[in-house]
């Protein structure tokens, strides 16, 4: 063990530590590029590995005797060190005088494409790995695509055993001649510029990895680690708009009602005016309260709790976003889909879809294509398969707050999970957001015969009801107002209706026709009375007119009691 | 109906300077750290943090209280005692869940420890078997927990580097590293069968300095053993056996007095010392930015056999 160096001062390491940015990338390659190799030799060369690491692979591996095979290094499973390849992504973590690295070593044989873009979806860069004497192949084209698609961007490709083709420049500037072309057409695919950078290495030799290469004179440029010491640093969230997602209702007596989160982009001022999404609620920051006391201003990626000045009703799920640049709240959503479950995507069926921390039902209304990775087209399918790439349209049971995913990656993307075994199916990023479901539309042009109840339900996103009113005007109004924010499809009929006195039979007959499109018929009696009578399919309550809050909660959970919506997971905590 | 779209606005009409700077990469790791927490106490119905009393265990005690803050920790802590623990790390254990007021779950199996369990009599991997992975099993389904919170980095060991933050556990509690579900974003999947569980490791990203560096930081109180002291040790080579249970002396054996701490904690006949002089956290600090050997590389149990860590995992270890 050494001593520590007496000129040590840990108020200068802390403060050195305190400058330094990080930078998260991913890394791709075929089977044999040599990726594992190439982190093995960054982490050796940057002294990131422990000698009793080294050690106890030392003579293991298939490399000459007297060198260390680096791919034992990162290969943490025995199955991969069986077989000699990389199963699972992996997460590396390293430092130079300059940064701070998080690296997610992704395998590149097809079948674990969906460990490439996990690896893809936290990186600011990413490394693709060419074999010189290979060229570009399908592989190389996939693992651009999805770092294009998972808004990866940077680039650098490295094109490895340079060593194995005499370090010969013409082989390099013709695959970068290739991979640019390539790129370009991924870029107007995918719609998202990424910036390419090349570097010829040899990962096994240490050529450009972290110092550079005398064999390489004609190259002349920067290593790879000294390029990903110049890339810009992550995207810097602050100046974005403000989006908070409610992770828990903070309730620990009556005196306290915070709002705990993570402010996923923007910064926040006390006093702020903001608005909760999707209720359309507005409110001031009264308070950010932190651990060590209140702060007057914080900004992503903090985790923290809001406080605001008068009581709204928010629950888990809940965005609060800037007053002046809202989210979307959309019914229905464009997104492309990175397939990840051995069972297929099938077109109208439900799955749970995770966004921020809101989980809601999913309906996939309709597949648009299917991403050709050969060509890079696309071509129209009927369904996806593992590690398969398309575009489709969702319709969401309930209406949620969303950005687009190339104005912000945590309020615009989000994952699927199958309903039946509980598997992340996919990853989503959205690319188009609306305010109404289009299940209508395409279920219509998919089904045949009369119109049913369900198709209905999975087009209003809810289920048929008739919801019976009797109390002042004003607040059947707020009480209609909630639940059209809520995505309710509602139809008011009012029982004083003139034509309704002289028929009886009429108001059964205009109730029955509501509820047989699946609407939520208000059966609405005006009354200038202080309470509000609510009564749905049998169970009646007598609420106070005066609180508004009160009755508009009571009667939506009344509604979701009795299945008429859908119920609202996650409730806030208690 | 017609579609309407809706144009997302992508920047708001004001920008306004900020003048906070940006959060360096250690808060970014807390921030990152309390978000997991929360996600498990909203997501989960009966969350539980392990608590194992070393430096990862403080750290995660103290993220817990942030985040939950001003309220209380929404779940208990559970510690797996094998009885082989320092006694100085039992004392600790109780004075913390004390000043913290969380509610401390304490699970030994009585029955092996009754029946003499010991890295000795038994071998190390046995013994492990036994006193931590089935008590953890046996705990989990005991109290019925859903979700396992542990301090687990991936930089300790390779199989380790390749977990989830929301590791999936079937009803054996085991892990199937080759059949993990993706994990994008930040967005978790904790959707689980009844009996499934998941053990969450919200530390995964840390690296060992950057803990010291946050519990240096943040004054966090950790066991003294991990400050270089002279202590009683069995002196066998490069190894130093701390002198806490009597059956680890071998016949004729005498302790020596040696200025040593423990770079990890664990049990005492299987947890080795290291010769030092750091006796602050910067000292310690500064002395693992020299160190060229890894934190786990004293440790007796993981070097059993290549892939140990990641076979104990399997079965079922956290």
């Amino acid at each position: 063990m050494a001593a520590a160096a007496p000129e040590f001062s840990i108020d200068d390491y802390l403060l050195q530590e305190s400058e330094k940015d990080l930078l998260r990338f991913s890394t791709a390659g075929s089977v044999d590029d040599g990726k594992s190799t190439l982190i093995g030799r960054l982490l050796y060369d940057t002294q990131s590995v422990y000698e009793d690491q080294v050690r106890s692979v030392d003579g293991k591996g298939t490399t000459a005797p007297g060198q260390i095979d680096f791919a034992l290094l990162t290969d943490g499973l025995r199955a991969e060190r069986e077989q000699g390849i990389t199963i699972d992504v992996a997460y590396r973590y390293f430092s130079t005088a300059r940064r701070r690295f998080i690296i997610a070593d992704t395998p590149g044989h097809e079948q674990y494409t969906r460990n490439m873009a996990t690896g893809a979806s936290t990186a600011d860069a990413a490394v693709v790995l060419i074999d010189s004497s290979k060229g570009v192949l399908l592989q190389s084209r996939r693992h651009a695509y999805i770092a294009s698609l998972l808004g990866v961007r940077h680039l650098i490709v490295a094109v490895n055993k340079m060593d194995l083709i005499r370090y010969n420049e013409r082989v390099f500037r013709a695959i970068e001649r290739d991979f640019r072309l390539l790129l370009a057409q991924i870029a107007a695919d995918t719609g998202s510029p990424v910036e390419l950078l090349f570097v010829p290495v040899s990962a096994l030799l240490g050529d450009n990895i972290v110092h550079r290469s005398k064999a390489m004179q004609w190259y002349g440029g920067p290593s790879l680690l000294e390029l990903l010491e110049m890339l810009p640093s992550s995207l810097d969230m602050r100046d974005m708009p403000f989006r908070f997602s409610v992770q828990r209702v903070v309730r620990p007596d009556h005196s306290f009602r915070g709002f705990a989160g993570q402010i996923a982009s923007g910064t926040v001022r006390r006093g702020a005016r903001i608005l909760v999404q999707p209720s359309g609620e507005s409110a001031e920051i009264a308070r950010i309260v932190a651990w060590g006391g209140d702060l007057d201003e914080a900004h992503a990626p903090l985790s923290t709790t809001l406080v605001l000045n008068h009581e709204v009703d928010i629950s888990r799920g809940d965005l609060i976003v800037s007053s002046l640049a809202p989210a979307t709240v959309a019914r229905s959503i464009r997104a492309s889909l990175v397939w990840m479950d051995r069972r297929p995507l099938e077109v109208h069926r439900r799955y749970q879809l995770k966004h921020t921390s809101l989980t809601v039902p999913v309906l996939i209304a309709s597949l648009e294509s299917r991403t050709d990775m050969e060509s890079i087209t696309n071509e129209s399918a009927q369904t996806l398969e593992m590690n398969d790439i398309g575009v489709a349209m969702l319709d969401l049971l309930r209406p949620i707050a969303v950005d687009l995913y190339a104005a912000n990656r945590h309020t615009g993307s989000f994952i699927l999970i199958d309903p039946e075994s509980n598997c992340t199916a996919a990853a989503g990023m959205i690319s188009g957001a609306w305010r109404h479901a289009t299940s209508s539309r395409s279920l219509r042009a998919n089904a045949s015969g009369a119109v049913t109840a369900e198709e209905r339900s999975a087009a209003w996103g809810h289920r048929a009801g008739v919801l019976e009113l009797t109390g002042p005007i004003e607040i059947i109004d707020l009480l209609e107002r909630s639940l059209f924010q809520e995505g309710a499809v509602t139809c008011r009929i009012d029982t004083r209706d003139a034509a309704l006195e002289t028929d009886t039979g009429l108001l059964q007959a205009l109730i029955r026709s509501t509820t047989q499109a699946g609407l939520l018929a208000l059966v609405v009696t005006p009354a200038e009375i202080d309470t509000l009578t609510v009564r749905v399919e049998g169970e009646q309550i007598v609420l106070d007119a005066k609180l508004p809050r009160k009755v508009i909660v009571a009667v939506h959970d009344l509604l979701a009691r009795s299945g008429i919506l859908l119920s609202r997971e996650g409730e806030e905590s208690r | 109906m017609r579609l309407t779209d809706i144009r997302i606005r992508t920047e708001g009409p004001s920008r306004s300077v900020t003048c906070l700077p940006r959060l360096n990469y250690l808060r970014t790791l807390e921030a990152e750290s309390i978000h997991i927490l929360r996600e498990v106490a909203s997501e989960f119905e009966r969350p539980v943090m392990l608590y194992s009393i070393g430096k990862d265990s403080s750290v995660m005690l103290r993220l817990a209280q942030k985040a939950f803050y001003p309220g209380p920790i929404p779940f208990p802590l559970l510690h797996i005692d094998t009885g082989f623990k320092f006694k100085e790390m039992l004392a600790f254990r109780d004075e913390m869940a004390r000043a913290v007021g969380a509610n401390l779950l304490v699970w030994r199996n009585e029955k092996a420890i009754a029946s003499g369990a010991n890295p000795i009599a038994l071998d190390t991997k046995r013994c492990c078997d036994l006193l931590k992975t089935q008590a953890l099993l046996d705990a989990l389904k005991h109290y019925n927990f859903d979700a396992a919170l542990g301090g687990a980095r991936r930089d300790e060991e390779k199989s380790r580097a390749k977990e989830r933050i929301y590791s999936f556990r079937d009803r054996a509690g085991q892990w199937d590293p080759k059949n993990q579900r993706p994990e994008l974003w930040n967005l978790y999947n904790a959707r689980i069968h009844p009996g499934e569980s998941i053990r969450v490791f919200p530390l995964s990203n840390w690296t060992e300095v950057d803990v010291w560096q946050y519990i240096h930081e943040e004054k966090i109180p950790v066991v003294d053993l991990y400050f270089a002291k002279e202590r009683l040790m069995y002196v066998r080579g490069e190894a130093l056996v701390p002198v806490e249970q009597a059956f680890i002396a071998r016949p004729g054996e005498m302790p020596q007095l040696v200025k040593s701490r423990l770079r990890s904690l664990g049990c005492s006949p299987c947890t080795g010392a290291i010769r030092s002089n750091a006796g602050t956290i910067p000292a310690i600090i500064a002395e693992l930015l020299t160190c060229r050997l890894s934190e786990r590389a004293h440790r007796v149990i993981d070097h059993d056999q290549e892939g140990s860590m990641e076979i104990k995992k399997r079965g079922g270890y956290f």
